[in-house]
C-alpha cells in the first residue's frame, strides 16, 4: 500500500489535465470493466448473501460461540505476530540499512521468501520444523513447550506470513533518515542510546506502524500457512478462514458468507487504519 | 590513527559499538533461521530423506504432473491477464489526471486485504451450484466451480493487484514530458506506450510479473475452495501436496513442495537481480 502513495510531479495537475496523452478513454473503460466483474460484483454476492438470510439468522451465524472464538483467535494470534515482527523487524531492517556483514545479499533476499513460498509450503515446513519430533519443536519439547497443533503454532505461521511487511516499510525511511540529524543530537551532547530512542525511532514510529498494521491485515485472513500447524480444534485452535471453508463443506453458504462479512469489515477496516497511519506520516514527517 | 577530534565524534553519533552490532546481527540471525532458512532446508531434507529416487518418482506420479500441468496453465492464464489489467490500469492512473484517482488505486489493492479463502467463497456463491448463475451454466452443462475455470479465476482474483501496483508508482515517477513529446511529433497512443513508456517502466513490470507469478502458482486457500479436489483434474500443485501431506506420504508431499520452494527461490533470484539492475524500484515497500 506504501508504494502507491502518490508521487506527483512538479507540475500542478491543472496543467496535466490538458496534457495531450491519448488512451484515458480506453485505459480506463479496460480497469473498471475488469475490476467490475473480477472484484467489485463478486464481493458483493458475499453481502448479498448474508444479508438475504435476515438479520436475526446472520447474527447468529456470525456472532455463535465457535465463530466468536475463531475471530479471537484470528485477531489474537495476528496481533501477537504483528507485534513480534515488529520488534525482530526493526533490528532485521537495522542490519541491513546500517551494517555490512557477509552473506547480506542472501540475507536481505530471503526475508522476502514469504512473498515468494506458497502458503502451504510454509505450512508444511513450520509443521515440520515445530512439531514435538521436528528439530526446533523437540527442543523446544524438552522444556515443556508445545509449539505446534495449538495457537502457538498459529503464532508461528502468522509471523511467517507477516516478516516482510514490517522489514521492507522500515527499510526506505531508515535510509532516508539522515545521518546529519543524529551528528547534530550527538555535538549537543546526546549519547548514542538517546539518539536511538528520541531521534531515530520517533522518526520510524509512522512507518513502524504501517508495516505491523499490513503485516496484521494479512495474518487475519491467512489460511494455507496456518492449517497445517494450528491443530484445528473448534473453539480452541481453529483460525475464522478455516471455519469459512467448514460451512461450505457443509453447505451452509448462508453462515460461511456470515463469517466472510465480519472478516471483510474488519479487512476495510485495517485498509482505512493504514491508510490513515500513512497520510498522518506523509503530514507529519516521514 | 590521528582522525580529528570532530570527526571521531560524528563517527560515534551514526555507528553503533562492535558488541551491539553483534548482538543486533545475533538476534537477527537466529530469528530470521528459525522462521526463514530452517523451514528451507527442511523441506528439501524432508523431500530427500529417502534419496532423490524416492522424491524423483513422486514427482513423476500421474497425478502430481497433472497437478504440475494446470498450476502452469493457471500462471500462463493468470499472469498475462493481470499484465494486461495492469498495464491498462497505470496507463489510465498514472498518466492522467481525474477525480477519485486514490480511491480507485484503493479498490485496486481491494484483493490483497481480502482473506483468499473468501476470494474463494464469493465466486462459490455466484457461480456454484446454489449460486447465481448455477441453475443456468447446469442446463448448459458449464462447469466453473469444482472445475478448471474455477480455479483461474480465483487466481485472477488474489493475483489482481500485483503488476498494477508495482507499474503505477514508476510510470508516476516517469511524469508525462516524453510522452507529451511523443504524442507532440505524432506518435499514436499505443506506439507512445511500447517505445516510451513500456522501456521505462520494465523493472516495475518484471518485479510486478515475478510476485504476481509466484503467487498464482502457490495460491492455496482460494484455489481450495473452488477445486472440489478432484485427483488429476482439479488439483493444483499447492493442493497436491496438501492431499498428499494428510495421506502421510510425507516424501511425496514435500518432494512437490520443494519443486515450489525452488520456484520461490528462483523468484527471490530473479527479483534481487532486477534490484541490481533498478536500485529505485527495490527502495519501494511493497
Amino acid at each position: 500500500m506504501t508504494a502507491l502513495a502518490p508521487s506527483q510531479p512538479a507540475r500542478g495537475p491543472w496543467l496535466r489535465r490538458k496534457s495531450g496523452i491519448p488512451g484515458l478513454g480506453l485505459t480506463m473503460g479496460v480497469t473498471l470493466t475488469l475490476l467490475s466483474l473480477i472484484v467489485l460484483i463478486p464481493l458483493s454476492a458475499v453481502a448479498i448473501k448474508a444479508a438475504g438470510q435476515g438479520p436475526a439468522a446472520f447474527l447468529h451465524a456470525a456472532l455463535s460461540p465457535r465463530a466468536l472464538a475463531a475471530y479471537r483467535l484470528s485477531f489474537g494470534a495476528s496481533a501477537i505476530a504483528a507485534i513480534i515482527n515488529g520488534v525482530f523487524g526493526v533490528i532485521t531492517a537495522w542490519a541491513l540499512v546500517r551494517y555490512n556483514f557477509f552473506g547480506k545479499p542472501v540475507v536481505s533476499a530471503v526475508v522476502d521468501l514469504p512473498f515468494a513460498l506458497p502458503t502451504a509450503v510454509a505450512g508444511i515446513a513450520l509443521a515440520s520444523l515445530y512439531a514435538p519430533n521436528g528439530w526446533v519443536g523437540g527442543i523446544l519439547a524438552h522444556w515443556g513447550i508445545k509449539a505446534a497443533y495449538n495457537p502457538t503454532g498459529v503464532v508461528i505461521a502468522l509471523t511467517f506470513i507477516g516478516l516482510p511487511f514490517v522489514v521492507r516499510t522500515l527499510e526506505p525511511v531508515l535510509r532516508d533518515l539522515s545521518a546529519d540529524v543524529e551528528e547534530a543530537a550527538a555535538s549537543l551532547g546526546a549519547a548514542r542510546w538517546q539518539i536511538i530512542l528520541r531521534v531515530i525511532l520517533p522518526a520510524l514510529a509512522p512507518a513502524w506502524l504501517t508495516g505491523c498494521a499490513m503485516a496484521f491485515a494479512r495474518a487475519v485472513g491467512e489460511y494455507g500457512s496456518v492449517i497445517f500447524i494450528a491443530g484445528n480444534m473448534p473453539y480452541k485452535s481453529e483460525i475464522a478462514p478455516l471455519l469459512i471453508t467448514i460451512q461450505l463443506e457443509e453447505y451452509n453458504y448462508e453462515g460461511a458468507a456470515a463469517i466472510a462479512v465480519v472478516m471483510l469489515l474488519a479487512s476495510f477496516l485495517m485498509l482505512f487504519v493504514i491508510n490513515f497511519v500513512q497520510a498522518f506520516a506523509r503530514r507529519y514527517g516521514g | 590513527m590521528s582522525a580529528p577530534a570532530s570527526k571521531s565524534q560524528a563517527l560515534h553519533a551514526t555507528e553503533d559499538p562492535w558488541w551491539a552490532k553483534a548482538l543486533v546481527l545475533g538476534v537477527m540471525l537466529t530469528f530470521l533461521g528459525l522462521v526463514l532458512f530452517l523451514p528451507i532446508v527442511a523441506v528439501f531434507f524432508e523431500a530427500l530423506r529417502k534419496g532423490f529416487g524416492e522424491a524423483w518418482t513422486a514427482i513423476r506420479d500421474p497425478d502430481a504432473v497433472a497437478a504440475i500441468k494446470l498450476t502452469l496453465l493457471t500462471a500462463a492464464i493468470a499472469v498475462p491477464f493481470n499484465i494486461f489489467f495492469g498495464l491498462n490500469a497505470a496507463w489510465a492512473v498514472a498518466k492522467h489526471d481525474f477525480p477519485g484517482k486514490s480511491f480507485l488505486i484503493t479498490l485496486i489493492d481491494l484483493p490483497f486485504s481480502v482473506s483468499p479463502v473468501v476470494a474463494g467463497l464469493i465466486y462459490v456463491l455466484i457461480f456454484g451450484a446454489q449460486g447465481w448463475f448455477g441453475d443456468w451454466l447446469i442446463d448448459h452443462d458449464i462447469k466453473i466451480i469444482f472445475a478448471v475455470p474455477g480455479i483461474v479465476l480465483a487466481t485472477i482474483f488474489v493475483t489482481f493487484p500485483f503488476v498494477a501496483r508495482e507499474v503505477i508508482p514508476v510510470m508516476q515517477e516517469q511524469g508525462v514530458d516524453q510522452e507529451e513529446a511523443a504524442v507532440s511529433l505524432g506518435a499514436g497512443g499505443l506506439r507512445t506506450f511500447f517505445r516510451v513508456t513500456a522501456p521505462n517502466v520494465r523493472w516495475g513490470l518484471l518485479y510486478g510479473v515475478l510476485l504476481c507469478n509466484a503467487r498464482a502458482m502457490g495460491e492455496f486457500g482460494a484455489v481450495s475452495v473452488v477445486s472440489g479436489h478432484i485427483r488429476g483434474l482439479t488439483d493444483t500443485m499447492p493442493l497436491h501436496v496438501e492431499i498428499l501431506y494428510n495421506e502421510y506420504n510425507i516424501v511425496g508431499a514435500f518432494a512437490v513442495a520443494a519443486l515450489l520452494c525452488l520456484l520461490a527461490i528462483v523468484t527471490l533470484v530473479l527479483k534481487t537481480v532486477a534490484d541490481a539492475a533498478e536500485p529505485s524500484a527495490a527502495r519501494r515497500a511493497h
